[in-house]
């Protein structure tokens, strides 16, 4: 796994730091004293079962949630989107704004925009948000759609497009914006097993090419290959933090241990065990 | 009773020009009301208490209050206040008024059947809320929209016969004042009935057109692929969920 970027120093600063994120809906814990960090250049694979709060630390990352107390630094900087003490300690919008447009997120239920084109979900943003012109827009969308495998498919429109497609045209619309990190919420779960494979291995890609991902997942398979670090979560908290060699072989901790089990009893026979295992 | 040509011939020039007038006040007031109703419909939703109240409250206080009477006020009760307007000018705004608090509801609805997935799409990728408002929402929920604008766009011209009661000289009151002359009531009231069918008529084709022209190009359909479980999960997600 030659990966160019991961060669990058650990003292530069990290794209994302969560620091002591505490997280709640309608007074249930979700988020208990979450800290993560992402340092540029690295794959971090996010692991564990259905509730355990991945998909919601996720969305604190790009702030489509506000968190109850901690900070989250983007590029060194806190972003600040939550209550604390009881005040609101808030952003202004354009500021949120413009950290969210440097953060790709990639959605299990692909949240195309359905009365665009593959074409038009991707130019979307660049266009009107950065204020790309059109016809150069235009050529980066098409650019990117040959980078997916469906250049062939640039005027079609979501309904027209078989799953494992529309999340080609999700990825390649998040990656128009050139984010600094890209966010996956098991990109690969709501597909048919026969369409996960394209998906993985545009991610694949995109992790040999260095970018920066944070990626929820149960493709067991694709963590150990491709991760640099591993994550383990259960209710609300990490357990477990580090290389995947480490955490699937050895987990320090008994319930990693219990989780990588019903993993691999459920998967063994299955080539893609993580498929039935859905949030 | 027999209809006589000549008769018709006779009561033609002035019932055309009332069904003109009706037809001007109602294209004036749909239009005024279609911009006036999103308005409301978005206030409705409103990150501002206040202004949710003050939408929700006109909502209210039109829908529970007879269309005659709010004619009424703007045209005779409105000059005491020193506003003295026009019968012209006070139907139209009456129409447009009552028309557009039902609007709201149906523009709310519309833009809170989107998906909540379409807004963190939109906003992952760093759009406003204005923007996202503007080129994802609103277009999708025109969709869904316009079926219901198209009965109120048929309903406007029945509707436009009461500003009768302000004396405009619309296709009803024409009628009116033609039959008290004339005391031919039956030729009369048939006449104006097949001209506001005529108008009537045309106008629901003209939105079965715009309605079937909508539906075939791109309506989103259940994607390809999705399996029944996510979308399952994705709709519970919906309805837990707020907006970011
Ligand atoms: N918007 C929400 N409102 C209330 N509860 C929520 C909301 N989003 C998530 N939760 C709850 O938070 C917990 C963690 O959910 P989630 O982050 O989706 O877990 P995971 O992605 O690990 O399966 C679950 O118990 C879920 O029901
Ligand atoms: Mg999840």
């Amino acid at each position: 796994m030659a990966r160019a970027m991961s060669m990058t120093p650990v003292s530069a600063t990290p794209i994302v730091h969560l620091d002591r994120i505490w997280k709640s809906f309608h007074g249930t814990a979700v988020l208990t004293d979450v800290s993560l960090t992402v340092p540029r250049g690295q794959v971090v694979c996010i692991i564990g079962p259905s509730g355990a709060g991945k998909s919601t630390l996720l969305r604190c990352v790009n702030h489509l949630e506000a968190i109850d107390h901690g900070t989250i630094f983007f590029e060194g900087v806190p972003v600040y989107r939550y209550l604390r003490g009881g005040k609101k300690v808030i952003d202004p919008d354009r500021r949120i704004e413009q950290v969210r447009a440097q953060i790709g997120m990639v959605f299990q239920s692909f949240n195309l925009f359905p009365h665009l084109t593959a074409l038009g979900n991707i130019t979307e943003a660049p266009v009107h948000v950065r204020g790309t012109p059109p016809a150069q827009a235009r050529d980066q969308a098409l650019a990117l759609l040959r980078k997916v495998g469906l250049e062939a498919r640039a005027s079609a429109y979501p309904h027209e497009l078989s799953g494992g497609q529309q999340q080609r045209v999700a990825i390649a619309r998040a990656l128009a914006m050139e984010p600094k990190l890209m966010l996956f919420d098991e990109a690969t779960s709501a597909l048919d097993p026969e369409l996960v494979g394209e998906v993985l291995r545009v991610m694949r890609q995109l992790a040999t090419e260095g970018t920066t991902m944070l990626v929820v997942t149960h493709e067991m398979g694709f963590a150990r290959d491709v991760a640099d670090r591993v994550v383990f979560m259960d209710h609300g908290a990490v357990v477990e933090d580090g290389p995947p060699e480490r955490v699937f072989t050895t987990p320090r901790s008994p319930r990693t241990r219990q989780f990588l089990q019903t993993i691999l009893n459920r998967g063994e026979a299955d080539p893609q065990p993580a498929v039935e295992y859905s949030a | 009773m027999m209809f006589s040509l000549d008769d018709m011939i006779a009561f033609l020039p002035s019932l055309l020009q009332g069904a003109l007038i009706t037809i001007t006040v109602s294209l004036l007031a749909f239009a005024f009301a279609c911009v006036l109703g999103l308005v409301l419909g978005l206030l409705r939703m409103a990150r501002l208490l206040p202004l949710r109240m003050l939408a929700a409250a006109y909502i209210q206080f039109i829908r529970g209050t007879p269309l005659l009477l709010q004619l009424f006020f703007i045209y005779y009760v409105l000059p005491y206040a020193g506003v003295t307007l026009t019968p012209f000018a006070s139907g139209v705004i009456g129409l447009t008024m009552n028309y557009a608090a039902y609007m709201a509801e149906v523009f709310r609805s519309g833009i809170q059947a989107i998906a909540r997935g379409q807004w963190e799409a939109g906003f992952a990728v760093g759009m406003s809320r204005r923007l996202l408002m503007k080129r994802i929402v609103l277009p999708q929920a025109l969709r869904i929209i316009v079926p219901s604008l198209g009965n109120f766009f048929v309903s406007i011209f029945k509707d436009s016969a009461l500003v009768s009661v302000l004396t405009l000289r619309d296709l009803m009151f024409s009628g009116q004042l033609l039959a008290s002359a004339t005391f031919k009531h039956f030729e009369i009231f048939t006449m104006v009935a097949v001209i506001y069918f005529l108008i009537s008529y045309p106008a629901a084709k003209l939105v079965e057109y715009i309605e079937m022209r909508l539906d075939i190009t791109r309506r989103p359909r259940p994607a390809a692929g999705l399996r029944q479980d996510a979308t399952g999960q994705e709709a519970a997600a919906i309805r837990r969920g707020s907006l970011a």
